[in-house]
Parts: structure tokens; C-alpha cells; sequence
């Protein structure tokens, strides 16, 4: 199968390359069938693409190791869910989802717009296209999935010990979704600014891509965290890593693009600034690939140097030089319709809103990009760490907390300052009672935290006043039951009331951020069975080895009990897995501590803390024993090999060496991931389609029609 | 058996790509932008009064803002009406 996935590959560039041109063709000759037929490239290019990938698949599934790709990135041992997940683990395989999902969702909005946008809509298949044809061409030139192995290994080198969490699974097709879904707005604003159709149109087209994209990014980020604080040993969510930080500098600003298009939607206003802003959004998506795909800056994640850093450099300058070209090129029909009316608005807070999100979204991407900055200066490359991030990130979102709290209290166009007491009196007093109870509590020794737990109730005060009103509101009128009105108030309402979600899940986010990063209390240990250490108040005793076997790996690790004055809390058990190494010159014992060793956490969460625990077995300790048995059976396999790592993990359990431990309680961890699911619900609310829209405008196309006849016989 | 597959693929891409250049003439592109761009300007203002109202009944305008603002929307809502009525005629 593998001369299909080639041709289906070679295909799919082919495909992509005739669309671009049929679609130029077609926009600059008012020929509708030459549009038609690029359009229907797009489709073709989906169906080509999910060809290749399903053949991939297949060859994964079935442990094909004719493909170098399965040989290298899978085995025969490994489990069938992390097979199927095993495509995305590799650069060949990663690029390949990155063009395929671009065709699936660019083919399902050129066929939800195929009867609208006809001068715009040719341009942004175009674009799309392009997009396509670059990662198809890197595809085949450069990481092509579908290489012969020469010779077919017997075995395989399995999947990357890391990977393998369930989470792996939908991570990085979540991240993938999120960029690709960004490229969809980027394509229709660059089509849009072509053909000078600068009203809000393209916005409404592509503001649920927008949004949907933005949901998934940020629910692939969070799941990101939480891989990394359940699976990864070093005890953290986020690390300020180069590749966390591509994912979440488009996420800002996809943020900012969605509140200012309201702007744009509504008033005619930020045009220029909304078209900046998506662009900004689509290079900052493609450079988030780059960074991951070319190793040029130093990550956890990222897949080391390659040949691919070039060619994204390259789209890259041509992107932000093309967007700001057209950008200026189109100043004149950029210009505002309406002007901002005052200062107390929903369109200021709008405003002021961007601005934060933009100013975070630079001093991460300075940050970032750091290393490379100083190299180019002083020729030496240097990187900041966390404490330079807090430092400016901490108060920026402070502020923005408390943004997403005033935005939903104000009107928009104008508020008066005695209606806006009238908004704020009751969330300013949940903020301010929330401040004088932590500080009571002896939160106030870190007053970021504190003032961010302020602003947190203050904003949950806002969006729970602001539900309570609304179903006071709609049962004036419509005298239904409570919870009854809020569902309709929130069905008629969706874009509204899941955008006050939204705030409400960002708020319990940072409440989270805040206490876990400013009250964790971290110990690392060295302990033998029966000895005991203190943690945050808890004593954490180490009561026995334990130890298993598999075909792929040992697993040595311990059994900890968890007591708080006396009271039994929790038992946990860390463990250490260590990977068979793929060499030959390895004895049968000492090749499973030569490979890769992954930390499995002993974990207990909860709403109050999580109790965090890590174990790293003293190895050199056993390593007298494991090269001893080495040199007495140099031979040994299958079951002879397994006897021999029975005996080396029986006397680990009974001899165990010291162990060293890494104890953390951190408090409200679990607030992120509830954050999370609060604002992810508030998303989707608000990407869901309303079907009732032409029924909900009716009430007010009916008053503008009574008006207009009013008017007439006048 | 791969020989085959891949020519029914290309043939089946060929084929769904060339099918609007298989029909019968097809007239130019017919430039109706501007009816629905005033359209979506339409439904932004329909969308703005009911937002107008929802903030004047959850407490965030004056009963006098809302009358004024109201009035406003109700007004360049009609403005826009007029605009598609001339689009059509």
C-alpha cells in the first residue's frame, strides 16, 4: 500500500496546485465554472487526503513495518489505541494531519459559503489551497510518510515512552484543529482585502471557524497541561516552553479577533485592526507549527533540527509581508463607520481588552523568540526562564480578569455612571468580601495572588448577577419557571450568555493558576522503605518497593502513605518505567536501563489540593547486579530474559535501594481543568448554531417594520 | 491490486473536479455582494436592538439612553431596509 499513499500524496499536491489556479482564473475572469471547479478541488483534495491518511492508519494498525515510519514510531507490543495515535508522533505523520485536517475543514466552509461571498470566497480558496499545497509539497519532497523500509525490521522501535497517555491521543489533533481552523478567517480576510469587500460579510461567514478554533486550540492547550502534570515528572503544567507558547500566542489573539469583531459586526468599526488582528492570528498559527517542526529553538517538544526550518521561513516572511502589504493597500476602505461613543461602553472595554491580549501575546512572543534575538545581537544565545514571564504576564492578566468582569456589565454604546453603579455594587462587594476573607485566611502575605482572587469573585459576581437578571428579565414577560427561563434566555441568547461562561471558566482558570503557583509547596526527598518526610502538612511515609514486568518495560516503584495529623489521607503509588533500548550490544538485563524511562505520578486530586508524588529509583545502586547478570547470561531472550528481570525485580522489592521522591501539594489545581470545562462549555454555547435566529429577529424587524409604516403615512 | 485503486482515485478527483467544466455555458459571475452585504448589515442591526433592549432590562441603560439609542438602531435599521428595497428595484 505503500505506491498508494505516495500517489494519493503526489495527488493531493497536484490537486491543490490546478485549484489555485482554477480559482485565480476563475476570480479574475468572472468565469463562475472555473470557481466552481477550484472549489470542487478542495473537496477532491479531502477525499485524496483521507485516502492517505487511511492507508497510514491501516499500515499502523497492522504493524506494517515495511513503512519506515511504522517501524520507527510503533511495534507489535504496542497497545492498539497508541498505534492508531502512533501517526502524529512523527514529523512525516504530523504534517500529514496538519494538511489533512486543513482540507476537511477548508471543503466544509467553502460548501457552507459556495452561495455566498462570490468575489471573496475564489481568493480564500486560493489561499487555502496554498496553505495545502506547501505542507502537501513538504509531504512529498521533504518528510514524505510513505518511505520503503530497507531492510523491513522483524520489530519495531516502538512508541516514544512520553506519549503514551491517553491524552496523546487527542492533543495534538486538538492543536492541529485549532491552527488549521485559524488558517479558514485568515483566507477570507486575505480574500476579502483582494477584492475590496471590506464590510463585515467574511466576518459573519467565518466567525464560528473563528470561534471553533479558538475552542479547540484552548481545550488542546489545556489537555496539554494536564498531560504534562499527570504524566511528566518535573511536577509543573507550564513551563513557558517555546512550543507551549506557539500554541498560545494565536490563542490570544484569536481571543482579541473575537471580541473586536463585535465591534465590526455591529458599529463598523476596527476594521483595519480586525483584519491585522486574523492575519496576525494565521502567521502565529503557521509559526506554531514552525516551531515545532523546525528544532530551532530548544523544547521538550519539539522534534529536534530538521530540513523543514527553511521552507517555513520562507511562508512565513511571505505571509507577514503579503498581509502587511495588503493591509496598506486597502487603508482607505479600512476606515471606521462608527466612532466610539464613550468611554463607559462595552465597545472600550472591547478595546482596552485587545490591547491586553495583544500586549501578553508580545511579551510572550519576545520571550519566546529571545534566544534567537540575543543571538543575532551579542552572538550569544540566552533564554529567560518562568520569573521573566510572571513578571510581566501576572499583572496583564490580572487586568484582563478584571476586564472580562466589567465588559458584560456595561452596555454597549453608552452607560451611565449611576447605571453602572447599579451594575457593579453587588459583584464589587463579592470581590471585595473575597479580599477581606483570603486576607483573614493569611492569603496576604502574596498580594498578586489575593488581588486575583478578588478580581475571580468579582467576575463570577458579574456573570451570576448578570444570569439572574436576564431570567428576572424574561420572566416578566414570559411568567415561565425559573430554571425554564434561563435555558431560553441562554437559547435565545447564545452568543451572549456563552461568552459570559467563557469569562466565568477564565476566572476559575486563574484562580487555579494563582494558588497553585503562589502556595505549592514542593519537596524533593531521598527516603528508605520505613522512613518519612513533610510535606505542606502532610507526612508522606514510604512504606515498600513495588515492582512489575512487561514485554516493553520494567516498572520499579513505591508504595507512599499519605497521613495529615494521624489521619490516613491517601495511599499512593509512583512509579519508573524504563523502555527497552533498541541495541544489539546490550545485555538482555541492561538494555531496559539503557533506553528511555518515563515517571508514571502517584496522584491525588481534589478540589482543595492535589497531592502530587514522583519516583526516581537509584539505579546505580542495582547496577552491580544488572551487570552481572549481563556477563553470566549475555545470550538470554524471551523467557529466559524475562527469569532474569524477575530476579532483578524481586530483589528490588526486597532489597530496595534508597529511593529520591518528589512530594508536592499544590492547592486548587483541579480549579484549572473545572475552568476549562466551564469555559469550554460557554464555547461551544456559543459556536452552536441558533436554528431559531430568523424567529428571534422578528420581534425586532417587526418594530422597525411598524416604525417604517408609521413613517410613511406621515 | 494498488495499481487500480490508484487509478480509480485519480480518475474520481478528475472527475469532481472537471464536472462544472463539463456542463453547458454557464453565465458570468452575477456580483450580488452588495444585497448581501447590506443583508448581514440588516441582521447585525436586528441583532444589536435586541441586545439594546436585553441591556436596558437587565438594568445596564437608562429607560431615557435606551429610548435614544433605541430610536437610533430602529432608525439606521430602516435606512438599511430602504438600501435593499433600492438594490431590488
Amino acid at each position: 500500500m505503500l505506491n498508494l499513499g505516495r500517489a494519493a500524496l503526489t495527488l493531493a499536491l497536484s490537486v491543490a496546485a490546478y485549484g489555485i489556479a482554477a480559482s485565480l482564473y476563475g476570480a479574475r475572469s468572472g468565469r463562475r465554472e472555473w470557481v466552481e471547479s477550484g472549489r470542487r478541488a478542495v473537496y477532491a483534495l479531502a477525499a485524496v487526503l483521507t485516502v492517505a491518511v487511511a492507508v497510514l492508519e491501516a499500515a499502523f494498525l497492522r504493524s506494517d513495518f515495511s513503512f519506515r515510519l511504522v517501524g520507527g514510531h510503533s511495534s507489535t507490543t504496542t497497545p492498539t489505541f497508541y498505534r492508531a495515535a502512533a501517526m502524529w508522533s512523527s514529523q512525516e505523520g504530523s504534517l500529514l494531519l496538519w494538511v489533512w485536517l486543513l482540507s476537511l475543514w477548508s471543503s466544509l466552509v467553502l460548501f457552507l459559503t459556495r452561495r455566498r461571498l462570490r468575489e471573496v470566497a475564489p481568493y480564500a480558496t486560493a489561499v487555502l489551497l496554498g496553505f495545502a499545497a506547501f505542507f502537501a509539497g513538504l509531504a512529498v519532497f521533504l518528510a514524505n510518510p510513505f518511505q520503503l523500509a530497507d531492510p523491513v525490521p522483524a520489530e519495531g522501535a516502538g512508541l516514544q515512552p512520553l506519549l503514551r497517555h491517553p491524552s496523546m491521543m487527542i492533543h495534538p489533533p486538538m492543536l492541529y484543529s485549532g491552527y488549521t481552523l485559524f488558517t479558514v478567517p485568515f483566507a477570507f480576510a486575505v480574500g476579502a482585502l483582494i477584492a475590496r469587500r471590506l464590510d463585515a460579510e467574511w466576518i459573519r461567514a467565518t466567525r464560528r471557524f473563528a470561534l471553533a478554533a479558538w475552542l479547540v486550540l484552548g481545550v488542546g492547550i489545556l489537555i496539554g497541561a494536564r498531560w504534562s502534570w499527570s504524566e511528566l515528572g518535573w511536577g509543573g503544567y507550564w513551563a513557558w516552553d517555546p512550543v507551549e507558547n506557539a500554541s498560545l500566542m494565536p490563542w490570544l489573539t484569536g481571543t482579541a479577533f473575537l471580541h473586536s469583531i463585535m465591534m465590526q459586526e455591529k458599529r463598523g468599526m476596527m476594521k483595519a485592526w480586525n483584519a491585522s488582528l486574523v492575519l496576525a492570528t494565521g502567521v502565529l498559527a503557521i509559526m506554531g507549527t514552525f516551531l515545532v517542526r523546525s528544532g530551532i529553538l530548544e523544547s521538550i517538544h519539539a522534534f529536534g533540527a530538521s530540513t523543514l526550518g527553511l521552507p517555513f521561513l520562507v511562508l512565513i516572511t511571505l505571509l507577514i509581508f503579503g498581509s502587511g502589504f495588503l493591509v496598506w493597500s486597502r487603508r482607505t476602505g479600512l476606515g471606521p463607520e462608527g466612532h466610539l461613543e464613550s468611554l463607559l461602553s462595552r465597545e472600550a472595554m472591547f478595546v482596552l481588552n485587545n490591547l491586553v491580549l495583544v500586549g501578553l501575546c508580545f511579551v510572550i512572543f519576545w520571550g519566546t523568540f529571545f534566544p534567537l534575538i540575543s543571538e543575532a545581537v551579542t552572538g550569544q544565545k540566552a533564554s529567560v526562564g518562568p520569573p521573566w514571564f510572571n513578571r510581566y504576564t501576572v499583572p496583564l492578566a490580572l487586568v484582563l480578569v478584571l476586564l472580562s468582569g466589567l465588559g458584560p456589565a456595561i452596555a454597549w454604546r453608552r452607560a451611565t455612571a449611576r447605571n453602572l453603579r447599579h451594575s457593579l455594587r453587588g459583584p464589587l462587594a463579592a470581590g471585595g468580601v473575597a479580599a477581606a476573607g483570603l486576607a483573614l485566611a493569611g492569603v496576604a502575605t502574596r498580594p498578586l495572588a489575593l488581588a486575583m482572587f478578588a478580581a475571580a469573585a468579582f467576575t463570577a459576581g458579574v456573570v451570576v448577577q448578570e444570569l439572574w437578571r436576564g431570567v428576572r428579565a424574561r420572566r416578566a414577560v414570559s411568567r415561565e419557571s425559573p430554571p425554564a427561563a434561563l435555558v431560553a434566555l441562554v437559547r435565545r441568547n447564545r452568543r451572549r450568555y456563552g461568552g459570559y461562561l467563557v469569562h466565568l471558566g477564565m476566572a476559575v482558570i486563574f484562580v487555579g493558576v494563582a494558588a497553585s503557583s503562589s502556595f505549592q509547596r514542593v519537596h524533593d526527598v531521598r527516603l528508605s522503605p520505613g522512613q518519612h518526610a513533610r510535606v505542606g502538612g502532610y507526612d508522606v511515609r514510604y512504606v515498600r518497593a513495588t515492582s512489575a514486568l512487561s514485554n516493553e518495560k520494567v516498572t520499579l516503584g513505591a508504595i507512599l502513605d499519605v497521613s495529615k495529623e494521624g489521619r490516613h489521607v491517601a495511599t499512593l503509588d509512583p512509579t519508573r518505567g524504563y523502555f527497552r533500548a533498541v541495541d544489539a550490544r546490550l545485555g538482555p538485563v541492561g538494555t531496559y536501563f539503557e533506553g528511555e524511562a518515563t515517571s508514571e505520578v502517584g496522584l491525588r486530586a481534589g478540589a482543595r489540593r492535589d497531592i502530587w508524588t514522583a519516583v526516581q529509583p537509584d539505579i546505580g545502586a542495582m547496577q552491580p547486579l544488572i551487570d552481572r547478570l549481563d556477563r553470566r547470561f549475555p545470550l538470554a531472550t524471551g523467557r529466559s530474559q524475562g527469569l532474569l528481570l524477575a530476579a532483578l525485580a524481586a530483589r528490588y522489592e526486597a532489597q530496595p535501594p534508597p529511593a529520591v521522591f518528589r512530594l508536592i501539594v499544590s492547592p486548587l489545581v483541579e480549579w484549572i481543568w473545572l475552568g476549562g470545562a466551564i469555559a469550554g462549555l460557554g464555547g461551544l454555547i456559543a459556536l452552536w448554531p441558533a436554528p431559531t435566529f430568523a424567529r428571534r429577529r422578528a420581534p425586532a424587524a417587526a418594530k422597525v417594520r411598524r416604525l417604517r409604516r408609521q413613517l410613511s403615512r406621515a | 491490486m494498488e495499481l487500480l485503486l490508484a487509478t480509480i482515485m485519480i480518475g474520481a478527483a478528475a472527475a469532481i473536479i472537471s464536472a462544472p467544466l463539463r456542463r453547458s455555458h454557464r453565465p458570468r459571475v452575477v456580483a450580488r455582494s452588495a444585497r448581501t452585504a447590506i443583508e448581514a448589515a440588516r441582521d447585525a442591526k436586528y441583532r444589536e436592538i435586541l441586545d439594546a433592549e436585553l441591556d436596558f432590562r437587565t438594568g445596564k441603560l437608562s429607560e431615557s439612553d435606551y429610548r435614544e439609542i433605541d430610536r437610533a438602531l430602529r432608525g439606521e435599521a430602516i435606512e438599511l431596509l430602504r438600501r435593499l428595497d433600492a438594490e431590488d428595484a
